[in-house]
């Protein structure tokens, strides 16, 4: 994953939840950064205007943390399916 | 303080344009969910929906008179007229002066307002149709009711997302109970289906691509629907002394906010409006033997409504059976706790429990008696009827078989 890519998402997460950019790595947690699943639809959201992509309500259930939400939306850039079911299951 | 009656019930949803065929459907546990008719969902992520099938104004109301009314209201007229005519009121000048109109709806004439959106800020006109105000107004059902009857008391509508029609019936019941309205015409409507709403249901990733399982494992969310369902309610000795058929009475209301969260259900919120219905019923919770669940299939809603069910109930929830209608008639939203409080009432009356229907798995965390697929006679003397809305805002009311 690039770290243009990293660093864009880190931006629509850090503007959609007002909390500091520092505050997101790759690794962290929703919990860690008091992210509960209004938040989640919020930030999704957020990330299709982004990227101009849409994500699938199935894959939207999937993503648990950010890693799961950058590597969600890395694979719908790059027109392949969204959905972690086949990588997490 | 007189205890209230229930002597007249209309309905119109998506399991038909009348009480009879509403109760039959629920009997043969026929669910109304279809693709969606009224929209063009080619963009939604979902398909399905619960309408009102092939909804024509023309048996209802001439065309002028259907120009100044939006679907909504039309529904909350249809209900009222079929609830009026079966509780035989003879209307006096005194009856019409002082009966009480409560009717609820979430969105009011949405379709109507979505359709001036369209045209002021897509077809870039400059103008809207003269009557958008009067028609997307909540209170638009209320007001048509009073003016089809003649009714001049107290008349007002509540909007409380999904438990609007509850709140609507909980007040109209109080107002009739301590005489402060000596009728009540009472409910809800709701007509959601245009495609700025839908839109905004999308959104939210709460709306299921098939089907609405209630408490089944695989359940993947609601189904919306629509139509309008009204209440007559009346004292009893009033209605005794007139020879009206009482279907069933009202016997408590309960309300309570949860202060969580504005789309997550909080089970302290859910248990503390059941316990209120009861209390004001009067009623021990070991009484209650059917509950129709607000129940709308959403993994949040099913697992708190479930563990907020057996903190009231205890050990008596294994014993009581829990259903959900809305895996038929869809969530009415608006409209939803009047067509519920009806699906309480003829499984009262008619001594059956409704199902919860396209129910596949099991799931351990909604361990309750969901009646599942297929109704069930049974003999209940108590039922109770809950609506958990967005916004943490909770009504319940509680319903007494009649003659028992």
């Amino acid at each position: 994953m690039s770290d243009e890519l990293i660093q864009r998402i880190r931006i629509v997460i850090a503007n959609t939840q007002r909390i500091p950019i520092e505050k997101i790595t790759i690794d962290s947690s929703f919990e860690e950064l008091g992210i509960d699943s209004m938040d989640g639809v919020n930030i999704l959201f957020a990330l299709e205007n982004e990227f101009d992509i849409t994500i699938p309500d199935e894959a939207a259930k999937q993503i648990r943390n950010v890693r799961q939400m950058m590597e969600g939306v890395e694979r719908l850039i790059a027109g392949g399916a969204a959905d972690t079911a086949a990588v997490t299951s | 303080m007189h205890r209230v009656a229930v002597t007249g019930i209309g309905a119109i949803s998506a399991l038909g344009r009348t009480v009879e065929e509403f109760g039959r459907a629920l009997r043969q546990g026929r669910s109304g969910i279809g693709p969606i008719q009224s929209a063009d969902c080619s963009s939604l992520r979902f398909r399905n929906g619960a309408e009102v099938a092939a909804y024509d104004h023309s048996p209802y109301f001439d065309d002028k008179r259907a120009d100044f009314i939006d679907r909504f209201a039309q529904f909350a007229v249809i209900a009222a007229r079929e609830a009026v005519a079966d509780a035989g009121i003879e209307w006096s000048p005194d009856l019409r002066e002082n009966a009480a109109i409560i009717t609820g709806s979430c969105v009011g004439g949405q379709a109507t307002e979505d359709a001036g959106f369209h045209s002021v800020y897509k077809m870039g006109q400059n103008r809207v149709h003269p009557l958008t105000i009067p028609k997307t107004m909540a209170n638009a059902g209320a007001s048509h009711i009073s003016m089809e009857f003649g009714i001049t008391g107290p008349s007002y509508t509540i909007s409380t997302a999904c438990s609007s029609a509850s709140h609507a019936i909980g007040q109209a019941f109080w107002m009739v109970r301590s005489g402060a309205a000596p009728l009540g015409i009472t409910g809800g409507s709701e007509a959601p289906f245009s495609f700025g709403i839908l839109k905004a249901w999308e959104a939210l990733r709460v709306v299921s691509p098939d089907t609405c399982r209630p408490f089944s494992k695989d359940r993947t969310g609601m189904i919306l629907g629509e139509g309008g369902a009204m209440l007559v309610l009346e004292p009893l000795d009033a209605a005794r002394a007139r020879g009206a058929r009482i279907h069933a009475e009202i016997v408590g209301f309960g309300m309570s906010a949860d202060a969580c969260h504005i789309t997550q259900p909080s089970s302290a919120g859910a248990a503390r409006a059941m316990r209120a219905a009861l209390c004001d019923a009067r009623v021990m919770p070991e009484t209650i033997g059917y509950i129709n669940a607000h129940g709308t299939g959403t993994q949040a809603n099913d697992l708190t409504e479930t563990s907020a069910v057996r903190a009231v109930f205890g050990t008596h929830a294994d014993r009581l059976a829990v259903s959900s209608t809305k895996s038929m008639h869809g969530h009415a939203l608006g409209a939803a706790g009047a067509l519920e409080a009806l699906a309480a009432i003829l499984a009262l009356r008619d001594g059956f429990l409704p199902p919860t229907a396209n129910y596949n798995q099991p799931d351990p965390a909604c361990d309750l008696d969901v009646v599942p697929n297929a109704s069930r006679e049974a003999d209940i003397e108590y039922a109770i009827s809950n609506s958990f809305a967005f916004g943490g805002l909770n009504a319940v009311l509680a319903f007494r078989r009649h003659g028992s």
